[in-house]
């Protein structure tokens, strides 16, 4: 009986982390002044956030009900996939020079946003901001 | 028992009520965002919060087959994310 109230308490903590860190993201989403600065904060809720009410739920699943093995999938999934939509929303940014403005590279080297394939450099556009970037059809 | 279980739905409905809420201001980030990276930052947010919503949903009626919805829901989320990023980013999803 113990081991249940204890399961109880547990998924409660873990619900109230959930919450807690989903808020702190959603308030820097909003607060914060700068694009790269705004990516810093959701990261809280991919992780954390969800991370701790999945939790809750594998506790409670755990415990009262029969297995939880969707829950794993989810986090495990969520987790992985995270980085990968982050560091494109970052490379969205650097293109679209919404950021403060990074600084002066040596001679002849570019950032990696600016490294595309040889058919789809536009003449001109390489150190400025590109509009349409691949408008150019590719053969 | 009573007062474990009285705790744990007091905690549901405040993680309820937090995560909707952010869920609205995700969406006043949406409408505000002065560039396309936010709103593109904005809309992966607010997928996993309905995330966290499906899961607690799941969690406080005990239905099996919303945890299913929410992993779906996850996949559609994180390949909208690309698709939208790819497509700023090069003017086309498949080249």
């Amino acid at each position: 009986m113990t081991y249940e109230i204890v399961a109880l308490y547990a998924v409660s903590f873990c619900l109230i982390v959930g919450a807690v860190f989903t808020l702190v993201g959603a308030i820097g989403l909003l607060k914060f002044n700068d694009s790269m600065t705004r990516l810093h904060a959701p990261t809280k809720v991919g992780t954390i956030g969800v991370g701790a009410l999945l939790l809750a739920s594998i506790i409670y699943n755990g415990v009262f009900l029969d297995g939880a093995i969707q829950e794993m999938l989810i986090m495990g999934f969520l987790f992985v996939t995270a980085p990968i939509s982050a560091h494109f929303i970052a490379k969205v940014n650097l293109l679209r020079r919404n950021c403060d403005t990074p600084p002066v590279l040596p001679e002849g080297e570019l950032w990696a946003t600016d490294t595309v394939p040889e058919r789809d450099i536009i003449v001109g556009s390489q150190s400025t901001p590109v509009e349409k970037p691949g408008s150019q059809p590719a053969e | 028992m009573t007062l474990a279980t009285e705790i744990m739905d007091y905690c549901v409905l405040i993680a309820f009520v937090v995560v909707a809420l952010c869920q609205i201001m995700a969406m006043t980030r949406v409408i505000k965002g002065p560039h396309t990276g936010d709103r593109i930052l904005a809309l992966d947010t607010m997928v996993i919060n309905a995330i966290g919503l499906i899961v607690l949903m799941g969690l406080s009626q005990g239905i099996r087959i919303y945890f299913e919805v929410s992993l779906i829901i996850a996949m559609l989320g994180f390949l909208s994310t690309v698709a939208y990023a790819r497509f700023v980013l090069r003017g086309d999803i498949i080249e």
